[in-house]
């Protein structure tokens, strides 16, 4: 039985897996070790004009008048518009979904209609020839404001001294809670409680290609050509199509090279809607380019969170329950359409998620403020989930005077009790908790490193060891998004034509950001038709051309577009051997592809080149059957059905020296291990989940959006937002477990954010681990030295 | 363009004179006037690392030069050279490595890269983390580039 | 973030710089690396830069007797690498070690920084440490100003409109010590000590660079309690008088240990 049939991880067969696994350099990276790829500011276009946006230096503040009498005389200028006049082009929007029950916000306009609700919030467009022309026009637009009061605080938000929509009657975007009962009694019954709050710091994605679209009308054919660095181009043309009223087979997006995505871009935003409306006005392509500094107060911002958690044990170290109180704080609007509840709702859904504990009660509220918006970004409530709960586990660890690794280990969920229902309702399907535990421990060193600790610690060395614990949402159903109402496709199709000379050219739904998509695609394609790397041509991110999907986010690139590809490879090889049958007049049992050959299943001989028999299908059809017809372009979709999210399951240790003196950490190094099921490029993967860690490590020591009282963002540029740089960064260890996932033939789950999910308690713990002899403790991220000094009384 | 100064400067091998606005920076002169769009843009303050580029041999952040200032001046791009071949080992090394994701700082680190490479100094790891930490990447956990940059200077005769 | 529109000349003497800058709206350029990210950002509008960088003589090093006279257009990654400053004035080629990272030392200036006078900045500090001389010349002639009288207040130096600092004239030799604390390599400091003698020299401590003087640790820790960094957007003024003391304690610990 030959490799078309099984899927790859089916036991005790030996199932050629080609490519899949093998550490294969990047095929489209070579354009961009040269500069020459296209990223779509490097576009071109005739009579392209430029947006640049005037936008709210209030947080809170009432638009009394605008006049762009002076801006619209500016040189170069070719228009200003304000809000209403776009709203006659692009209809408002509602972040909510049915699924999360009473979430509410208000609707939200391309430009800002008579009120700002945060610092950043545009309130006009200018376009001009150039972008310093629409910036100069910008500083001579004149605009009335009247200051409103400005909600900053989370607490504050939540008290609804203010309510900044008082037709929502107060500042609660979303709340939930959860309760599996026999909470009180679990605590009741408990030998220790711990309890503490955990604070995590607003942070951004700061992609370092700006957020940039490139909006191209024809009105001729009222058609629009969105050239859009995003992650999810068929969302995107939907919601272009339904909010522009043109239709949908008339708006084509592609996403060209992206620089960096995260999250970040699969967002709508006003600006962007704004620039599709504007080019549809003036008729003529118009492009917008987000600067850095207007990123930072326009960028969905992520994470505010301050979380109180409670942990009951009994004195053998078993977990009895976790309870726990969210508050999150966001901007004025539930971001659209995959609403700014989801954040939240992860934390409830996956606080305590490696553990077997049964009882489980969470409340969780959102809150509005008049700060950024924010959204989904990398790990989407996986790294306040994961913190808080690896953090309450270490004090518990500590107050039983057990070590860390033992307490897990007494609490992971066996790796043979699965299916397993979570207390909070989700679902796994198998898991590793315990080999991956073992694995890292050993991988790590955990003893000499203990010992080693143990021993500095009596020069005045303080070195600390923090694990974390993890597990991951990937590979969505429609239980994420669909569900409630969302025009978000959680399927996704490759379709896989064979080119006359034997070569392929792939299009897939699933887009590429730099992880690697494209690349592991071909290789799948490859290893699942019989050629070799080289003759995969991949396409991805063009609505005009692939068939339609999701895109990117959530971790569902490799595990649901390389499953669509995997089946395409396959039934395209079937094709293509019911072809070489015809030709050969033999049995297609008796045949197989391989190495761009059409061979003899058994001996391996050679039968026919691919190159032939492409000639052969395309151009000398006369010599086959009457009744036989070549099908060498194939689709095909796949969508995850049995579980609603795959769950991956991973471990992270930190190892850091603390200095007690200036409250400096330096990172010693870094492990994970991560089961994400089959691995298809282990060195794409491994450096995913290096990129994944040291976002979190931002996390932990250095991001944090700073607001003042009055709302204003205070270090929004780069040299006052600390983002990780080479220099303090360790290096960081990966190994795999892999537990493929039966759902497909691949196996393959997600991997993209787990650095991000578990590298920041990881990092908060290894910390806490080094104070721990001088009795300090800290909880809120990022743990600058200012917070690390004064819980050591320095200052 | 009241404003605009006559200036000529070389840029990968080629000598261009053009009527250049002085603040137009030099790597908004490079994408926008020359169609050089390989080196990028990412903060426009000088911190990302996106924008440099090589003027007299000396890497520079395109943001933070006029291009007025270029005048008279050698400036090499990431296209002049990878076409001259001149960071072929890097390239070869970053993409073997897999040292690079969405390539948008690539440009500019290779160009960090191989101004330590150049400088013949025998670095360690730590050094070259050092060098590069003005070149932000937020795909990579810039160890993968660190690998690739310790394989060309050590294999350095 | 594009800069707004401005004039630019670039003259070839002194007297010509001079006459350019009475127009009014005139700015010096050097390096700019200062400069042009604010004017990326739009937080100044100049209507004329003069670029100055093509000024004949402003940027050579050239060592004396006990002395070493930099020139205000030497640049940070040649005061890195020259032999004369490693040699003689140590400390200067260390703090430029810590000025961002090397595309910003190949265009930066010894001068745009002294001029700049940000209370963050490195070479401040190191010059009122080493009581260096500045050379700042106008269209009437040249004078001098020790280091200690230049810097005024916050980014306000003693140079009038129309000047410009042409050189400065380190002493030699001696023992000093330069430390730096930042979060990330090559950030503005949280705070800086130069130490020279018994000159110990804080930046990011005040507007203009914070000399605390002190023939003891204890004599000099006292002074020290005495000052009152302005917080930053991360850190305290307790905190940055904290790590000050910190790095006061370094530092004389190395100068006094035996060479």
């Amino acid at each position: 039985m030959g490799k078309a049939e099984l899927p790859l991880h089916a036991p005790g067969t030996q199932v050629d897996r080609g490519y899949i696994g093998q550490s294969v350099p990047r095929p489209n990276a070579a354009r961009l070790l040269q500069g020459r790829g296209t990223f779509t500011d490097d576009l071109r276009f005739p009579r392209l004009a430029h947006v640049a946006f005037f936008r709210s230096p209030y947080a809170h503040a009432r638009i009394r008048k605008l006049d762009f009498s002076k801006a619209i005389k500016s040189p170069g200028v070719l228009a200003v518009f304000d809000g209403p006049t776009v709203a006659e082009y692009c209809t408002p929007w509602v972040g909510v979904l049915a699924h999360l029950k009473g979430i509410k916000s208000p609707p939200q306009h391309a430009i800002a209609i008579g009120r700002a609700c945060w610092q950043g919030e545009a309130v006009a467009a200018v376009v001009a020839d150039s972008r310093s022309q629409a910036e100069d026009a910008v500083q001579l637009i004149e605009a009335e404001w009247e200051e409103l009061p400005v909600v900053v605080d989370m607490e504050d938000s939540l008290k609804n001294k203010t309510t900044i929509h008082p037709e929502l009657g107060d500042n609660i975007c979303f709340k939930r809670e959860h309760d599996t009962g026999g909470v009180d009694e679990a605590f009741a019954g408990a030998d220790v409680v711990v309890e503490e709050t955990f604070h995590f710091g607003r942070h951004t994605g700061v992609c370092l290609e700006g957020r940039a679209i490139l909006a191209d009308y024809n009105a001729a054919e009222h058609t629009l050509t969105v050239y859009h660095a995003t992650q999810a181009p068929h969302m995107m043309q939907d919601i272009f199509s339904r909010h522009l009223n043109i239709p949908e087979a008339n708006v084509r997006v592609i996403a060209k090279d992206v620089g960096g995505s995260f999250g970040i871009k699969v967002h709508v935003y006003p600006d962007e809607m704004a620039t599709a409306a504007i080019s549809v006005i003036l008729r003529r392509p118009v492009k917008f380019v987000a600067d850095r500094l207007e990123s930072f107060v326009s960028d969905i911002h992520a994470r505010e969170h301050r979380v109180n958690i409670r942990i009951a044990v009994k004195k053998t170290g078993e977990i009895l329950a976790f309870d726990l109180d969210d508050l999150t704080a966001i901007g004025p609007y539930s971001v659209y359409p995959r609403t700014s509840g989801i954040e939240g709702n992860q934390v409830v859904n996956l606080a305590g998620g490696p553990y077997k504990h049964q009882k489980y009660r969470a409340k969780m509220h959102v809150v509005f403020t008049n700060k950024n918006v924010s959204c989904q970004y990398r790990a989407v409530g996986h790294p306040i989930a994961v913190a808080l709960t690896e953090g309450i586990v270490d004090l518990a660890a500590q107050k039983l005077g057990m070590d860390p690794a033992e307490f897990r280990r007494k609490n992971l969920i066996p790796d043979d009790a699965y299916p397993y229902t979570f207390p909070s309702g989700i679902k796994f399907e198998k898991l590793s908790h315990h080999q991956t535990l073992n694995k890292l421990l050993d991988v790590m060193g955990y003893e000499k490193l203990k010992k080693e600790r143990d021993e500095l610690r009596k020069s005045g060395i303080y070195r600390g060891i923090g694990l974390a614990a993890m597990i991951e949402v990937t590979n969505p159903s429609p239980a994420f998004y669909g569900v409630g109402g969302a025009r978000i496709s959680a399927q996704d199709g490759a379709t896989l034509r064979f080119e006359p000379s034997g070569m392929l050219t792939l299009l897939c739904s699933v887009t590429e950001q730099g992880q690697g998509t494209e690349g592991i695609f071909a290789q799948i394609a490859a290893s699942a038709v019989g050629v070799s790397l080289d003759k995969v041509r991949v396409i991805t991110g063009d609505t005009g051309i692939t068939p339609y999907g999701g895109g990117t986010w959530a971790s569902r690139g490799a595990g649901i577009g390389g499953e669509a590809v995997l089946l395409a490879g396959r039934a395209l090889r079937s094709n293509m051997l019911d072809i070489a049958a015809a030709i050969l007049k033999v049995d297609k049992a008796e045949l197989d592809v391989r190495k761009n050959s059409v061979v003899h299943l058994l001996t391996g001989e050679t039968r026919i080149p691919l190159s032939e028999l492409g000639r052969v299908a395309y151009f000398r059809p006369d010599t086959l059957p009457l009744d036989f017809q070549s099908e060498l372009t194939v689709t095909r979709h796949y969508t995850p059905r049995q579980y609603g999210f795959t769950f991956t399951n991973g471990i992270q240790a930190s190892l850091v020296e603390v200095d007690p003196d200036t409250g400096f950490v330096k990172l010693l190094k870094h492990w994970c291990v991560e089961d994400s099921g089959t691995v298809i490029n282990p060195m794409l993967v491994d450096e995913q989940i290096r990129g994944g860690v040291v976002q979190g490590i931002g996390a932990a020591l250095f991001e944090e959006c700073l607001y003042g009282p009055d709302g204003q963002m205070l270090n929004g540029n780069m040299a006052d937002y600390l983002v990780p740089m080479s220099g303090e960064m360790p290096d960081i260890v990966c190994a795999h477990v892999e537990t493929p996932t039966q759902q497909s033939q691949l196996g393959a789950k997600g991997v993209g954010e787990a650095g991000t999910a578990g590298a920041p308690g990881a990092v908060m713990n290894a910390i806490n681990d080094a104070l721990l002899p001088l009795g300090a403790r800290v909880t809120a991220m990022p743990f600058t030295p200012e917070r690390i000094l004064r819980a050591l009384g320095k200052v | 363009m009241e404003h605009a100064v006559e200036t000529t400067l070389t840029v990968n091998g080629t000598k261009v004179t053009r009527r250049i606005e002085p603040r137009q920076h030099l790597v908004d002169f490079l994408r926008e006037e020359l169609g050089l769009t390989g080196s990028h843009v990412g903060c426009e303050h000088g911190v990302c690392g996106a924008c440099t580029v090589r003027v007299d041999g000396e890497i520079v952040r395109g943001c933070l030069m006029l291009a007025v200032q270029a005048d008279g001046c050698k400036v090499e791009t990431i296209e002049g050279l990878s076409d001259s071949q001149e960071l072929s080992l890097l390239q070869k090394a970053f993409h073997e490595k897999n040292a690079l994701q969405c390539g948008f700082c690539t440009p500019g680190m290779l160009m960090a890269a191989q101004d330590l490479v150049l400088s013949k100094r025998k670095v360690s790891r730590e050094e070259i983390r050092m060098h590069i930490s003005g070149n932000y990447c937020r795909c990579t956990g810039y160890q993968a580039i660190v690998d690739a940059i310790e394989e060309v200077i050590h294999g350095q005769g | 973030m594009k800069a707004p529109a401005f004039a630019y000349a670039k003259p070839k003497s002194l007297a010509e710089a001079f006459a350019l800058l009475r127009t009014p709206g005139a700015k010096v350029l050097a390096g700019g690396q200062s400069l042009i990210p604010s004017l990326n950002m739009r937080l100044s509008a100049p209507d004329l830069l003069v670029d100055i960088t093509g000024l004949p003589g402003l940027a050579e090093i050239v060592p004396g007797r006990g002395t070493v006279r930099v020139g205000a257009l030497v640049t940070h990654a040649r005061i890195e690498r020259n032999s004369d400053v490693r040699k003689h004035i140590p400390m200067l080629a260390e703090a430029a070690t810590h000025i961002a990272h090397a595309a910003i030392r190949n265009r930066g200036t010894l001068g745009g920084s002294l001029a700049l006078a940000d209370p963050a900045a490195e070479y401040p500090a190191c010059a009122v440490a080493l009581e260096a001389i500045f050379t700042i010349q106008n269209s009437r002639g040249e004078r001098t100003v020790n280091a200690a009288a230049f810097f005024k207040g916050l980014f306000e130096t003693d140079l009038k409109a129309g000047e410009i600092l042409t050189c400065v004239e380190f002493p030699a030799g001696g023992k000093s010590v330069f430390l730096e604390l930042t979060r990330r390599h090559g950030d503005y400091a949280i705070i800086g000590l130069a130490a020279h003698g018994s000159r110990f020299v804080f930046f990011g401590a005040g507007p203009t660079p914070v000399l605390v003087k002190g023939n003891s640790l204890a004599e000099a820790k006292a002074a020290l309690a005495r000052v009152e960094p302005p917080a930053d957007l991360y850190h305290s003024s307790k905190t940055k008088r904290h790590l000050a003391g910190v790095l006061l304690e370094r530092a004389w610990n190395t100068l006094s240990k035996p060479r």
